[in-house]
């Protein structure tokens, strides 16, 4: 009598493969959405849990204009730290993976290097932060964005080698051997000939190491002081005063992931190699 | 065997060289500076107390303090059995949900791009945002899950506030968050499979149970030790989250390796203690590492 019944075994497992999708989607999206919901509430309609209640932009008015917010200061700081990280990434990060890939570096050269930007990949970062401290302290760099740059630069630097390395090996040897060939001296050729063909590994890095930088949290919070810090540690004390705003936290959290969501609708179809980068290769 | 272009090849040869040389010379000095000067900094920070007053930095040489601390500190043994859960259980689970998944989605027809894409999103919010946003999902009076179950008719739950769950909270929020990018790694395996070989075991009578633990599991095998191996390293970063949920409370019910070195760090100041922990820390990390390298070699010469 059901449609299941009716229904052949393929397209009972499509079916259950649909309803896995769905349920994936609502536990994926669904806390975005209640935030999103609460952060257009006022007080009294976020106390009480409704879900009929007039919407408000008074939490987003007083997360981004209130003199007593430092909203608009952090996105100011998260984007020049997040902008001249990511620049600094870029070019050293293509430099170093071409380098690597094209000349014929020592094996202990290749394999230290490689070595060593995935160990630091995967070690705790709170266990450098306190001799970036220190460093920074004597250098007279603590509190600035210099500081949170610097270290931001080395924190995406692995990511960025690997993913620049994986789309050089995928250039025929021939073109550039041809441009060679040519005429072409190695720093033009690697200009003009093999640049342009890694343009979405670029894209990738860069949205990843831009998205990175702007999420990063732990260092921030110890390098900088008030006036230099960043969205996520903004974000963080709205969570952490005395007498929490939940709307304004809420409101907080959402504007927070804007960038993040941006640069994924641009990047998307370039990103996924990077994400998983280090474990796979 | 003369050349046409026989007299700029030194020229072009020097360039060459120094393009070579001084092309993966910044990233050396990044990662000397900004990593491994720190490191070693942390190994004579480890024997030092470090004191500032007026403002300057003052370094005693007391190797012995700092393993005393050590011994004192009634934190560290919670902390280390707290994370040994948390990578545990959050891992595990991740593991199997993340496989589920990749399977489900690789079945289908249509919707994979989208469902990517989806997957894509937890990894790329900050994990600030993710924290601020659980913690108001998880309040006491008014947060979602309370709200879940009070439609349910039963009494709300004190999700981070009672020292039984809030670890179990703290991994929640984990699972959440990372389920995807275990999925991504997965997704790509199963995308991979040899289809013959499916088909063949397909034609062969083989059952859907039969295929899947028979052919498709060992074949996935290799990604899925890589996957679960690689996050649980990656699991000992976690500090984000946990910071903003539940701060490590009540007590230290829930604080993790990478918070408890924080709060030695820049709460209670020992710069000498914390590098202690944190050159036990990274030891353990590449005594981790190392052999998940040579498994992964292993599986990729296969």
């Amino acid at each position: 009598m059901s449609i299941m019944m009716k229904m052949s075994a393929a397209s009972r497992a499509a079916l259950l493969g649909w309803m896995m999708l769905g349920l994936a989607l609502v536990i994926v999206v669904g806390p975005f959405l209640w935030i999103a919901v609460a952060s257009f509430k006022q007080p009294i309609a976020i106390l009480s849990g409704t879900w009929s209640f007039t919407p408000t932009l008074d939490n987003y008015a007083d997360v981004l204009l209130s003199k007593r917010s430092d909203f608009l200061a952090g996105v100011r700081n998260s984007l020049t730290v997040a902008t001249v990280s990511t620049t600094l990434v870029l070019v050293v990060g293509t430099l170093a993976a071409y380098s690597l890939h094209r000349f014929a570096w020592a094996r202990w050269v290749t394999l230290g290097f490689l070595g060593w930007t995935l160990a630091f990949h995967m070690i705790p970062v709170l266990t450098l932060v306190g001799p970036w401290y220190l460093a920074f302290k004597q250098l007279g760099l603590y509190d600035t964005r210099a500081a949170l740059i610097l270290t931001h630069v080395s924190i995406n630097l692995p990511m960025a080698v690997w993913l620049m390395m994986s789309f050089f090996r995928d250039i025929p040897p021939e073109i550039e051997q041809a441009a060679l060939v040519d005429g072409c001296h190695p720093l033009s050729a690697f200009w003009r000939v093999v640049l342009p063909l890694v343009v979405p590994g670029l894209i990738a890095a860069g949205v990843l190491s831009f998205v990175f930088s702007w999420n990063e949290f732990s260092i921030a919070l110890n390098l900088v002081s008030q006036t230099n810090a960043t969205v996520p540690v903004v974000v963080a004390k709205f969570a952490q005063d005395y007498e929490i705003q939940h709307g304004q936290m809420a409101a907080a959290s959402i504007l927070a992931t804007i960038p993040a969501l941006v640069l994924m609708v641009f990047g998307q179809r370039f990103i996924v190699q990077g994400l998983t980068m280090g474990s796979v290769k | 065997m003369t050349r046409p272009r026989a007299p700029r090849r030194g020229i072009v040869e020097a360039l060459n060289t120094s393009f070579r040389h001084w092309s993966l010379l910044p990233a050396v000095l990044v990662f000397a500076l900004l990593t491994a000067y720190p490191i070693v900094n942390l190994l004579r920070m480890a024997v030092s107390t470090i004191e500032f007053r007026d403002g300057r930095e003052i370094w005693t040489f007391t190797p012995l303090r700092n393993w005393d601390l050590l011994l004192a500190d009634t934190a560290l043994g919670p902390v280390v059995f707290n994370t040994l859960v948390f990578v545990v259980v959050a891992v595990a689970t991740e593991v199997v949900a993340g496989l589920a998944l990749a399977l489900l989605i690789g079945g289908l027809t249509r919707g994979k791009a989208l469902m990517r894409t989806l997957m894509i999103i937890p990894i790329l919010v900050p994990p600030v945002a993710i924290g601020s946003m659980f913690k108001l999902m998880f309040n006491h009076d008014f947060g979602f899950f309370n709200q879940l179950l009070s439609y349910a008719g039963m009494p709300p739950v004190s999700w981070l506030g009672s020292t039984s769950l809030a670890l179990l909270s703290v991994i929640l929020v984990d699972v959440w968050h990372w389920v995807p990018f275990i999925f991504l790694i997965l997704f790509a395996a199963v995308e991979g499979l040899p289809k013959e070989v499916l088909e063949a075991a397909r034609v062969d009578g083989a059952t859907r149970g039969q295929l899947l633990r028979r052919v498709t599991l060992p074949l996935l095998l290799p990604a899925l030790t890589v996957a679960l191996v690689f996050r649980s390293i990656l699991a000992f970063k976690t500090f984000d989250e946990v910071y903003l949920l539940t701060g490590g409370g009540p007590g230290t019910s829930s604080e993790l390796l990478s918070l408890h070195l924080y709060k030695v760090f820049f709460e209670q100041n020992q710069l000498g203690y914390g590098a202690l922990l944190s050159v036990f820390t990274i030891t353990g990390v590449l005594a981790l590492l190392v052999p998940a390298r040579w498994l992964t070699r292993r599986w990729a010469l296969q």
